[in-house]
């Protein structure tokens, strides 16, 4: 790990503006994705703003009917709130679908919606990377690559990776928005489509936040209706992560709404998929996959989606 | 906001890259400074002397170094003791004693809980913080109605301890071991 210096804020307008002014300046909350990148050294921040002291660690109804989620509410806290279980109990599946009991301790949602991805070859340092290193070529993309885990769709030719939240694919099928506050003190709001970005020629930039721009909180709209699922698909039972994971809300009329994870390098989601999920699994991935373009190594998760979809509407 | 709180809390910088600040660990109060990068599980191993906690993959892949924090479980290895100014630090030195083990111990040595022991601090300091988790009521991936009392089964123990990896494969004398500890509280 390079060596960095370090402060403690206590207020996010006051961490954005710093974030904004010292060079090589990163936020860091739960630690759990940003240290593991700084030990590889694929992050290497020059000033540490530890914001864990923000006080941005609450659940609190909206006007609107919804709740807002501190940006460093863990992802434990979120999991277990009596509203979210009650209310959004896709959201909760999707938390504790997720790492171990260790890790969601520390997790924040802020931190949750802004992890990198698990590329291997992003992590590994000797090997080629776009994101990593801009213009370097995408070891994903050569012969005999190892894609088995990277995305299907929404995808470049100059990256192939995929978003690894499953808490970001429930807040997708919520219609959740991202509340930030700018260097310059002001307040955004994002759709979590707006909010990530496609790799395109630029797989570098993922999201949209300006320099200094810090995540204060997730709005929840409302409650939607409906059977709550969350089906997460990985090679082994616990402690990994998606190789497709589906979130789905249905309403009793058989009408609602899904969104994907482990295939896209955002949560995918689209409205004409929505509107036909009352006719079934083969007909919301026909559109919602329409476009994809797999690897040889990853055409199953094509497969493996319509499947997983199709267990979920057959649970109902 | 809330800054006279965290004025209080701030540590304080030495140079710009290593700061002084205090924790406390099982009990103790220690004023340290140190290299910002130092993690809490070199700060525990490497400048307290406190070894029982153990570093298996240094990535938050295997659980080896779960500590607890203000009574919660994390890994230590991925979070910077700097910013454990204030806090209280429980690592499996301060979890009962040779001559006075506690009652999760006890359980381990029961059933055979271990082969090279080296995953054992972590999976017993887990264990502990896992009974609590279910009885404040945190959901799992395998708890099936999210709005009930969490029923105490083995697939909750299992799916709650998969944070903790074991090479010597302990896991169903493990499993046994929280079992026990688990019956005697109901
Ligand atoms: C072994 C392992 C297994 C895992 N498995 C899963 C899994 O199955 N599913 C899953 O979804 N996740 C998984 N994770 C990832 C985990 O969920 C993330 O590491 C965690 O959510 C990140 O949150 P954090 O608060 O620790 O972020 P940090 O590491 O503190 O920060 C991450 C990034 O977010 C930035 N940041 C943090 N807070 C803010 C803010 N408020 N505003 C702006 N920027 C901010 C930081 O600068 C940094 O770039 C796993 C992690 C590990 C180590
Ligand atoms: S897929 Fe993206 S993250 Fe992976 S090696 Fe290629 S450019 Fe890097
Ligand atoms: S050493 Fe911390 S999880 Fe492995
Ligand atoms: S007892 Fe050897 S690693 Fe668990």
């Amino acid at each position: 790990m390079k060596a960095f210096s370090y402060e403690r804020v206590s207020d996010p307008a006051q961490a954005a503006a710093r974030a904004a002014e010292v060079p090589g300046a990163k936020f860091i909350a739960g630690g759990t994705n940003l240290l593991d990148l700084m030990k590889h050294e694929i992050e290497i921040p020059e000033h540490l703003i530890d914001v864990s002291g923000t006080g941005l660690d609450d659940i609190t109804p909206t006007n609107e009917g919804g709740l807002r989620i501190g940006a460093l509410v863990s992802n434990a806290a979120l999991s277990a709130d009596a509203r979210v279980r009650k209310d959004y109990a896709v959201l909760s599946r999707a938390l504790v679908s997720g790492a171990s009991g260790q890790l969601r301790n520390k997790a924040t949602t802020g931190g949750n919606l802004l992890q990198r991805t698990r590329c291997p070859y992003f992590y590994d340092t000797g090997m080629p990377c776009n994101k990593r290193s801009p213009g370097a070529g995408c070891a994903a993309l050569g012969d005999g690559a190892t894609s088995r885990q990277l995305g299907v769709i929404g995808t470049s030719d100059t990256c192939i990776a995929t978003h690894p939240s499953d808490m970001a694919v429930a807040l997708r099928v919520l219609d959740a928005e991202v509340e930030t506050v700018t260097s310059s003190g002001e307040t955004r709001r994002l759709t979590l489509d707006e909010f990530y970005q496609l790799p395109g020629d630029t797989p570098e930039v993922e999201n949209a936040l300006q320099v200094g721009e810090m995540i204060t909180a997730v709005l929840l709209p409302p409650p939607v209706e409906g059977h709550h699922a969350y089906y997460k698909v990985r090679d082994r039972a616990s402690y990994a992560f998606a190789l497709v994971s589906v979130a789905l809300i249905q309403a009793s009329d058989g009408t609602g709404r899904v969104a994907l994870g482990g295939v896209a390098p955002k949560p995918w989601r689209r409205d004409e998929a929505d509107a036909v999920l009352s006719q079934g699994a083969s007909a919301v991935m026909a559109r919602l996959l329409d476009g994809a373009r797999p690897t040889q190594e990853n055409a199953f998760k094509l497969t493996l989606a319509e499947r997983t979809l199709a267990a979920l509407l057959a649970q109902e | 906001m809330n800054s006279s709180n965290n004025v209080e809390r701030h540590p304080k910088t030495v140079n710009p890259n290593s700061s002084t600040f205090s924790l406390s660990v099982n009990g103790e109060r220690h004023t340290l400074t140190l290299d910002n990068r130092t993690t809490l599980l070199d700060a525990l191993r490497e400048h307290l002397q406190l070894t029982g906690s153990k570093k298996g993959c240094d990535h938050g892949q295997c659980g080896a170094c779960t500590v607890l924090v203000n009574g919660v479980r994390i890994n230590a290895c991925l979070s910077l003791a700097v910013m454990h100014e204030g806090d209280d630090i429980a690592t499996i030195e301060g979890v009962g004693e040779a001559d006075h083990l506690d009652p999760m111990q006890q359980a381990f040595v029961d059933h055979d809980a271990f082969q090279c022991g080296y995953c054992t601090p972590g999976q017993i300091c887990s264990a502990k913080a896992v009974l609590e988790e279910i009885q404040a009521g945190l959901p799992s991936h395998v708890t099936y109605d999210l709005n009930t009392p969490i029923e105490l089964n083995d697939a909750e123990i299992r799916e709650r301890m998969s944070g903790n990896l074991c090479r010597c494969g302990a896991y169903a004398n493990i499993l046994k071991a929280i079992n026990q500890v688990a019956e005697a509280r109901s």
